[in-house]
């Protein structure tokens, strides 16, 4: 049983961490879209991430899923708990996925500007409030003995949480302007260049503050590393991406820095995962009331049928994923990179 | 305002509004894939021009669908959390699979079909289409076999207060599981039928079109008889499972108050639920107990056969219920005509077939929606059937007017949605099916994007 919810914990981890992989791109690029005012260049932004954008956008709902089925409690306390910021998430993601596809239905610039605040600004405000998200669930949250979430919204905004959502919308914005680099060339390739190093530039200190913070704030998170020294790797991993960004950049290769950026990512995620277990949801007001791996999973038979229909269902996903983005990656390039007459909405 | 009602007014809205959406889409989708066959068949250009503009109208549709999806997918947490800690361990499970075997699917594949129209070959191209079809229909059955064991809960026992799995096997083919899900995709399928014909009637009406409006009006007419007359033996066997495993729904939407042998199945009637009695009722002798029980005398219960705090609501299901069956009645009879007019070779010229056709493409929207409230009002006061009441299952974490402004935040977004929806509908209706067709000159430098 032990065994089948650890299996869980890291199985909802690799979901999370294939959302913020790919999908994690898609809402850097709708960041930095804010950025740019020039009709051309946001439309070949857009398209980048036309073919993708939705399949990527279920690793979250696949996510979602998998928490509540493998950790029904969990899924409990932490959406009515975060209930007001979950809604913002939700109407955000809402005008998001139909900016995407209304902005080129009409071919008039009052029409697109609209679509295109809501494509923005939508994606903006993910980026940060995933990380508000993470930041609370890695201080821990007050909870009462049935793990009712005991605070308010005003309480998930708090200055530690924030800087860790400032940490998720720089990670994402350098993620997504690597995606741009990797799918343009000329000079919105040289813009991507800049944004990228402009978002790095940002992380680093955030990202010192919050693992300062963290320490001085939340030792707890520190515990396992010292338990289990091999763990280092993880945060190591992180470094390394953090550290070979800039030269990824000067290097001028197309995938290089969303290599790096991609690598930081998952060092940044699984040092997280790492940092909290066997907390999934800890108690900041009595940690006897934490949810954990092995207090709020469901029963060993849904584990081991889910595990089954999760060991199934992946490799399907990962294989026509991996074909499609093959399919299209050559072509969105050469769709994206200048060549103008050729577009069409 | 309390909690429950204020959770049970939102989650009917956006439920409601979601369902609006994949029915339409999954019709949509297998005339789709019905086109692109007859295009892979034929190489005729006319297939692939219709199945072209379809798609056009189906994207607009799809993503309004998925946007809305993304609330329904936390929605259980947010606002029924302790619904969510009993029965995580059952519901949880298809949720998940329906992300992971149906959500990812339609989704990748549906990238192909708007991205992919010059870069992927013609046989990609259609099983693409099919895999968006597979994917959307799988969707609807993993969340309906969820919605089902709600309705007739099977393979758990109880634990700690939670329900948890047993046996997997009985958990997902439940009662209801099968006879709900066949009597909803044949309605997504009627859906999809009549908004096809209803569309090609509009370009019909203007002589716009008229072979592209003809061959796609008689996809849609075959689909919308074989569609609208399976719902016979569909309905049947529902309302047979409703007969003997949720009882007291069947005597909600029957309007039936006391136990009867040889019980009518009524055609019209007013409920009144405080006096206990239905007016002006109107029905087809024994025809109830014939199709319960299988036996014309056969003894029907009526709701004051069971306890009183037991009883679902009468009037909302009576009313939602009947209004579907008659719903479901015309689809048959207007299909007929429509076929009738076919052979005949005059169904383009009859304005009034063509008008009425046009002015139906709401009508099996709402009775999706009725067929909905009616399945599950029926099922109140329980949140999952004689096991927890709806009361019980809210998130008692949220103040009430949390709940209220995402209520009025939903609605404002939600019609604008809608509005939005139909204004770009109107407006590709319009436009055509030639319309930003991006033609040859474009397919052959490998960057056209189709919509």
């Amino acid at each position: 049983m032990m065994e089948l919810q650890i299996t869980w914990f890291v199985l909802v981890g690799v979901l999370l961490l294939g959302y913020a992989l790919l999908d994690g791109f898609d809402l850097g690029v709708g960041s930095l879209y804010l950025l740019t005012k020039d009709p051309d260049e946001r439309k070949r932004m857009l398209y980048s991430i036309g073919p993708y954008w939705d399949s990527n956008q279920v690793w979250l709902l696949t996510g979602g899923g998998a928490i509540f089925a493998a950790f029904p409690m969990v899924y409990a306390t932490v959406f009515s708990g975060f209930y007001l910021a979950l809604m913002l998430v939700l109407f955000a993601l809402i005008f998001r996925a139909v900016s995407i596809e209304f902005q080129h239905q009409l071919d008039s610039p009052g029409w697109r500007k609209w679509w295109d605040l809501g494509f923005g600004f939508g994606s903006l405000l993910p980026s940060i409030l995933y990380g508000v998200a993470v930041g609370n669930i890695l201080r821990g949250i007050p909870l009462d003995a049935k793990g009712g979430y005991l605070g308010d919204f005003l309480g998930l905004l708090n200055p530690y949480s924030l800087v860790m959502g400032l940490v998720s919308l720089s990670l994402f914005a350098m993620h997504g302007a690597a995606f741009i680099i990797s799918q343009s060339d000329g000079a919105l390739q040289q813009k991507a260049r800049r944004w990228a190093r402009a978002a790095w530039l940002a992380l680093i200190p955030l990202f010192l503050t919050g693992t300062a913070w963290s320490y001085l704030g939340t030792p707890r998170l520190f515990s396992n590393y010292f338990d289990v020294p091999l763990l280092w790797v993880l945060p190591l991993i992180a470094l390394i991406g953090l550290a070979s960004f800039p030269a990824a950049l000067k290097g001028g290769s197309a995938y290089g820095p969303l290599g790096a950026s991609a690598l930081t990512i998952f060092g940044l995620l699984t040092t997280m995962a790492a940092s909290l277990f066997p907390y999934i949801v800890p108690a900041s007001n009595n940690l006897a009331n934490s949810l954990t791996v092995f207090n709020a999973s469901s029963s060993e038979r849904t584990l081991m049928i889910m595990l089954i229909l999760a060991l199934i269902g992946l490799p399907l996903v990962l294989t026509y994923t991996a074909y499609i983005y093959r399919t299209f990656i050559r072509s969105t390039r050469v769709m994206t990179t200048g060549n103008k007459h050729s577009m069409k909405t | 305002m309390d909690v429950v009602l204020l959770s049970r007014i939102q989650f009917a809205v956006t439920a409601g509004f979601h369902f609006i959406f994949p029915p339409l889409t999954i019709g949509l989708a297998w005339l789709i894939v019905l086109m692109q066959t007859r295009y892979l068949q034929t190489g005729e250009e006319l297939y692939q021009k219709m199945s072209r503009f379809w798609l056009k109208i189906f994207a607009i549709s799809f993503v309004v669908g998925v946007a809305t999806g993304i609330t329904m997918e936390f929605q259980f947490g947010t606002n029924w959390s302790e619904y969510s800690r009993f029965v995580g361990d059952i519901f949880g499970g298809p949720l998940a699979a329906e992300a992971i075997f149906a959500f990812f699917l339609e989704s990748a594949f549906m990238g192909v079909l708007i991205w992919g129209a010059d870069r992927v070959s013609k046989k990609v191209y259609w099983f693409s289409s099919l895999m968006v079809a597979v994917g959307s229909t799988l969707s609807a059955l993993w969340i309906i076999i969820a919605n089902s064991w709600q309705q007739t809960p099977a393979g758990y026992h109880i634990v700690n207060g939670r329900a948890e799995l047993i046996d997997f096997k009985a958990a997902l083919l439940n009662a209801s599981t099968v006879p709900r899900y066949l009597h909803t995709v044949d309605g997504a399928l009627v859906t999809g039928a009549f908004f096809v014909m209803g569309i090609s009637a509009w370009y019909l009406l203007r002589r716009r079109e008229v072979a592209f409006a003809k061959k796609s009006m008689k996809y849609a007419l075959f689909l919308a008889l074989v569609a609208s007359l399976a719902q016979i033996p569909i309905g049947h066997m529902h309302a047979v499972q409703v007969a003997q495993t949720q009882p007291e729904k069947l005597a909600a939407i029957e309007g039936l108050f006391e136990t009867e042998k040889g019980a009518p199945l009524l055609l019209f009637g007013i409920p009144d639920e405080k006096a206990g009695v239905t007016h002006f009722k109107i029905g087809i002798p024994k025809a109830l107990s014939l199709l319960a029980t299988d036996d014309p005398n056969g003894e029907v219960k009526g709701l004051n056969a069971f306890p009183k705090e037991e009883r679902p609501p009468v009037f909302l299901p009576f009313v939602t219920f009947h209004l579907m069956v008659a719903l479901g009645t015309l689809f048959i009879l207007f299909s007929i005509w429509g076929i009738w007019l076919m052979r005949k070779g005059t169904l383009q010229d009859n304005r009034l077939f063509l008008k009425l056709a046009l002015w139906s493409i709401p009508l099996p929207f709402i009775a999706n929606e009725v067929g909905w409230i009616a399945a599950e009002v029926g099922r109140q006061p329980w949140i999952v059937y004689k096991l927890l009441l709806t009361v019980d299952g809210i998130s008692y974490t949220v103040p009430a007017w949390q709940i209220l402004a995402s209520i009025i935040l939903f609605v404002l977004i939600y019609s604008l949605l809608f509005v939005v929806w139909f204004y770009l509908l109107r407006k590709k209706l319009e436009a055509g099916p030639e319309a930003f067709d991006t033609g040859k000159g474009v397919a052959k430098s490998g960057t056209g994007v189709g919509l």
